[in-house]
């Protein structure tokens, strides 16, 4: 490549650069060329980095349009409102004028801005999308949208229109109805973020814990981190002794040995956590086994699907490659003479372990339990397909906004949320490791 | 039988066994349910356990129908071809942008190196259901939703970090005098690269182009939300059967791809030593 | 009630014709786009609109159609398509209560039925032969299925005979399927605790309602299995992971029928629902008229009967109810498996479709968070 040649201006000839210096003994330092050194070398420089860029520029485009504006683009949701102001617009800026803490309804003309904006939204059939909008904060509301044609064409526009809004419907006459769309007016609104903490505005212009019965965010990101804990926990209890006896072996073993760790990794998560189903049903494979030795009755099967248990084991067991492998990369560095050398001092197997050996192996725990865990706190599949309600994760219930209850804004508050999670611990992660340090088998 | 000192406590021949064990019983965990669903997928019934004529190794026990049932059901076969469609384009994309950033990366000046870095390796670390929502909406948006050209990019942006942490590495311990001294000879970039540069990073190249391959042919979540009927893959189809209506023709798809990860961790450790070959990295 | 009047055809099956009447002139389609994007639920009941409107239509017409099995979420992705100005589908199956919401966020197109769809065989119009199953000005009714239990009858000691027997984990031990949303379950609970049939939605409708529902189902809410797909079901139950569960009349007639597992239904407080097509607003002009064609076809009198043929669901027509016969593979007659044979349809009751548009949004963030909790 052409930067590859570019040091080659900057190195001086022999020959020629040792008179041009003589030549010029109090003027700037010339390079072959003639040109000063210290420009040359600055040129040089910015050529570097300018095919640096060049290389680099190709990938980093395409990143940001495939992947980097389409994640921007979606966690925008999160805070959009404009469903709101664009569909009752005449609505919306009238209420700007009206006073909501002297506690009167608002004044004839908002209704009248309500009459058209309503009659529009309903011919572009955006009533009911507005009024599931608004239910998300003011319960109830979405009937009263989805009822509002047919109670508009009862109405008659020529007599007031505020009596027979609340004929129509009481929510209309109700203080609380109003100041939800006053306060939604907005192009845009911390509302899901609210939600998505378990919270909601209070009457009093602040916010307030939703009741006990309806917290559940806050309960899923905590079991998401617990599980993924335990799960980080598992994957080092049971991959510390493999990379152990993997670094300790002759290479021609150990080889031999990461194979059988490096099968799974490159195994089809499908294909891992199918199995998994076939062996933790009730009728199913350890099940089967447990009844054949005796240790459980055939009446008394274990439940170990669709539950908790079954996401942590699948999980762990599809993660423990993760582990393995980083600290099997330190591992194999840490030169076993220091141990021999602990023992000849007199110190027993634990403690030349404990003491001298353990401490070395720390860089690669820290490495592959961050690695473990980032990828375990954002898994989808496998809690869906073997972890029943309380084993599911906070991307599960993402996913279950996305495409089942259609709150598009909750799911991208919940996304930007476990994003900035998972961001935080990537970026703890470089400190630590540095990403260019990622190894893979 | 180990060799021990004679000074070897029973305590330590005991631990020194009894670790073996443990091991053993890890790798067992790890392995067996790969190995399991081998056998299963060979089962004459329509169930997931082993019927006692299996036990007994009879052969009425086994049948090779649940793979009679992936060769001859349309779905099946269009999932395939799918994947099949898919995968490799999303790697040659990935390879592409993957290695020349790679070899940008690896200069000795690069401004804002760590942010760029951070950035080519993130689509590892996103969880994948914010990918996954995030290009569902902005693929909508530009119509790619839907398309088979929108999950290969999806894909493909997926495979960059791969490509680019295996050829970094391989650059590391990349000589930068073999390409002046190639350039001195009067190569211009071009052959440089192909005849110097490219034989050397190939195996790191390949092998990023490995695990590209292998991610996208895997991948369920964002092809759920990116992809629709007719770009249906293997592992949606997986996905939608172990939900549905599992059957053991599940097996039998799984057992393949347990057979393709074999092949391709052959091809890779091939690769690694080729490359500690060339690169004069002897083991010890 | 017309609908009754269709419910009580359904029960009342003549075999007549068993066969298919192949050989159907179709009007030729102008203006068409050869293939076409079904959209559907996978499964038993995909393969009976495969038998029975597209392999037909396919080779009649030579158009290419593929299937997507993605019915479960089709609010979810119309609306996403919708906003985006891309639609990829070309017809959609949803239940009565998604063609509700779809008409109403403007998701799916009003149609008329008398001008879209074939007469009855003796010129009966569309609108009267489908009568009150046509519950939207979008929705083009195609079978009356139901939501009802089955369970193990290996595996428990008595056969469970309510659907109250649900929530008795003392008699009945052991798991239970239920749909992870609260439209039947709600109503099973309350009536299991004692509400009257009458009063279900009544009670409903206030918050001291939902919570003795919630509570009702908090009982056994730790033995309990959620699905979110109707294959679900009859798979829990065939592996024995759970004794009992609901799911659709017409996949338990599968696995106990066609699958021979050790599964018997429960009938008692089924509850009736409605599926059929609706077709997608906006779509360009070509495709729009292969759908029209299509639907033309697919459910007129005869091809709704075929499809019973294939799976256990009353077809919408009143006209096709003595056109139903025996199953086209295993030879049984139909009748008897039909949620609408008076053996079965003795305590049932039908799904409240304006209702639910009404409260879902509500009741559904509630059901959640408690399912959550």
């Amino acid at each position: 490549m052409a930067d590859q040649t570019v040091p080659l201006h900057t190195v001086p000839h022999p020959g020629r650069s040792a008179t041009e210096e003589r030549a010029a003994p109090d003027g700037p330092m010339l390079a072959a060329d003639g040109r000063p050194l210290k420009a040359s070398l600055a040129r040089a420089l910015r050529r570097q980095k300018l095919s640096a860029f060049l290389l680099t520029a190709p990938l980093l485009a395409f990143l940001l349009v495939a992947f980097v504006i389409p994640i921007g683009d979606m966690l925008l949701r999160s805070v959009d409102n404009r469903i709101v102001p664009e569909t009752l617009p005449r609505t919306t800026q009238m209420l700007g004028h009206w006073d909501a803490r002297a506690g009167d309804l608002p004044p004839e003309p908002v209704f009248e801005a309500l009459y058209v904006d309503l009659q529009e939204a309903a011919d572009a059939r955006m009533h009911t999308r507005l009024g599931s909008r608004l239910n998300y904060d003011l319960p109830g509301i979405s009937s009263v949208f989805r009822g509002a044609p047919r109670a508009l064409q009862a109405m008659d526009p020529d007599q007031p229109l505020r009596e027979q809004f609340i004929d129509a419907n009481r929510a209309w006459g109700e203080m609380q109805t109003w100041q939800t769309i006053r306060a939604l007016s907005g192009h845009y609104t911390a509302g899901y973020f609210l939600s998505a903490a378990d919270m909601r505005p209070a009457a009093d212009g602040g916010v307030e814990l939703v009741p006990e019965r309806q917290r559940i965010y806050a309960q899923l990101f905590l079991r998401t981190l617990v599980l993924s804990l335990t799960i980080t926990a598992l994957t080092l209890i049971l991959g510390y002794p493999i990379a152990y006896l993997i670094a300790s072996q002759p290479l021609r073993t150990a080889n031999l040995l990461l194979i059988l760790v490096l099968l799974p990794f490159w195994t089809s998560l499908l294909v891992r956590t199918s199995s998994w189903k076939v062996l933790l049903q009730q009728q199913g494979v350890v099940n089967d086994l447990l009844v054949w030795i005796g240790i459980v009755s055939d009446a008394n099967r274990l439940v170990m699907m669709n539950n908790w248990i079954g996401t942590v084991v699948a999980m762990t067991h599809i993660l423990l490659p993760f582990m393995i492998l980083p600290l099997f990369s330190v591992m194999k560095t840490i030169p076993p003479t220091y141990v021999r050398a602990a023992k000849s001092l007199g110190a027993n197997d634990w403690t030349a372990f404990w003491r001298v050996y353990f401490p070395q192996s720390i860089p690669g725990i820290g490495a592959g339990a961050v690695l473990v865990f980032i990828l375990a706190i954002g898994y989808y599949i496998t809690p869906a397909l073997v972890g029943g309600t309380d084993g599911i994760f906070i991307s599960n219930r993402i996913a279950f906004h996305i495409s089942t209850s259609l709150n598009w804004g909750l799911a991208a508050a919940l996304g930007a949320i476990l994003l900035v999670a998972v961001l935080v611990i990537f970026w703890v992660y470089d400190r630590m490791v540095g990403i260019d340090n990622v190894k893979l088998g | 039988m180990a060799d021990f000192p004679s000074y070897t406590s029973t305590g330590q021949k005991a631990w020194h066994y009894g670790f073996r064990v443990i091991c053993g019983a890890i790798f067992f965990f790890l392995v067996a349910p790969i190995v399991v669903i081998i056998p299963l997928s060979f089962n004459a019934t329509m169930f997931f356990t082993f019927t006692p004529e299996m036990l007994r190794l009879d052969p009425a026990g086994y049948s090779l129908r649940h793979y009679r049932d992936f060769l001859e059901s349309p779905e099946w076969q269009r999932a395939l071809r799918n994947s099949i469609q898919i995968a490799p384009v999303a790697t040659l994309l990935a390879v592409t942008f993957g290695t020349l950033a790679a070899i940008g990366l690896s200069q000795r000046h690069v401004p804002f190196k760590r942010a760029i870095m951070a950035v080519m390796i993130s689509p590892m670390i996103v969880p994948l259901i914010i990918s996954a929502t995030g290009m569902f909406f902005f693929y909508s948006k530009i119509g790619l939703q839907g398309t088979y050209w929108g999950i290969v990019l999806a894909h493909a942006v997926l495979g960059v970090p791969f490509v680019i942490i295996t050829v970094t590495a391989t650059l590391v311990g990349f000589d930068n005098s073999l390409t002046r001294a190639s350039a001195s000879l009067g190569a211009g970039p071009v052959r440089t690269f192909f005849k110097v540069q490219m034989p050397l990073i190939l195996p790191g190249v390949i092998s990023g182009g490995l695990f590209a391959f292998i991610t996208s042919f895997d991948e369920v979540v964002i092809v759920m939300f990116v992809g629709s009927a007719q770009q249906q893959t293997l592992p949606w189809r997986m996905f939608t059967g172990l939900r549905e209506q599992i059957s053991p023709t599940i097996l039998a798809v799984a057992t393949i791809l347990v057979v393709l990860s074999i092949l391709l961790l052959t091809v890779l450790e091939l690769l690694r030593r080729r490359s500690e070959r060339i690169r004069g990295v002897t083991p010890a | 009630m017309k609908l009754s009047r269709v419910l009580a055809g359904a029960a009342s099956v003549f075999a007549l014709t068993a066969g298919m009447t192949t050989g159907d002139e179709l009007p030729p389609c102008e203006n068409c786009a050869d293939t076409m994007v079904a959209v559907s639920w996978g499964g038993a009941y995909q393969r009976s609109q495969q038998m029975a409107y597209t392999i037909p239509y396919a080779e009649m017409t030579g158009v290419d159609v593929v299937w997507d099995e993605s019915s479960a979420e089709a609010v979810a992705l119309l609306r996403a398509q919708s906003e985006a100005g891309n639609i990829t589908w070309d017809v959609v199956d949803v239940t009565g209560a998604d063609s509700i919401r779809l008409c109403d966020d403007g998701l799916a197109m009003p149609v008329d039925h008398d001008e879209l769809l074939a007469e009855a065989p003796d010129g009966t119009p569309p609108t009267e032969d489908f009568g009150e199953t046509i519950v939207s000005e979008c929705f083009i009714p195609q079978i009356v299925f139901s939501t009802t239990f089955g369970y193990r009858h290996d595996l428990l000691d008595e056969e469970p005979d309510s659907v109250c027997d649900v929530f008795d984990l003392e008699r009945f031990p052991g798991r239970r399927a239920l749909e992870a949303r609260p439209i039947g379950n709600m109503e099973w609970a309350l009536i299991c605790d004692g509400v009257d049939i009458d009063e279900v939605y009544d009670v409903l409708e206030t918050d001291e309602g939902v919570e003795r529902a919630l509570d009702k189902l908090g009982t056994i809410k730790s033995e309990v299995i959620w699905w979110q797909a109707g294959a679900e079901t009859p798979q829990l139950l065939a592996d024995g992971e759970v004794v009992m569960g609901s799911t659709y009349n017409g996949r338990l007639f599968a696995a106990i029928e066609e699958e021979d597992q050790p599964i018997s239904m429960l009938w008692e407080w089924q509850m009736f629902d409605l599926d059929g097509w609706i077709i997608p607003e906006d779509l360009p002009e070509d495709r729009l008229n292969r759908v029209k064609h299509f639907l033309h076809f697919a459910t007129d009198t005869q091809r709704l009967a075929d499809q019973a043929r294939w799976i256990s669901y009353g077809p919408a027509r009143e006209s096709s109810q003595p056109l139903v016969g025996e199953h086209a593979e295993l030879g049984i007659e139909m009748a008897e498996h039909m949620p609408t044979h008076p053996d079965n349809a003795e305590r049932t009751f039908l799904f409240n479709y304006e209702w639910w548009a009404d409260y879902r949004d509500d009741i559904d963030a509630r059901f959640q968070s408690w399912l959550l909790r």
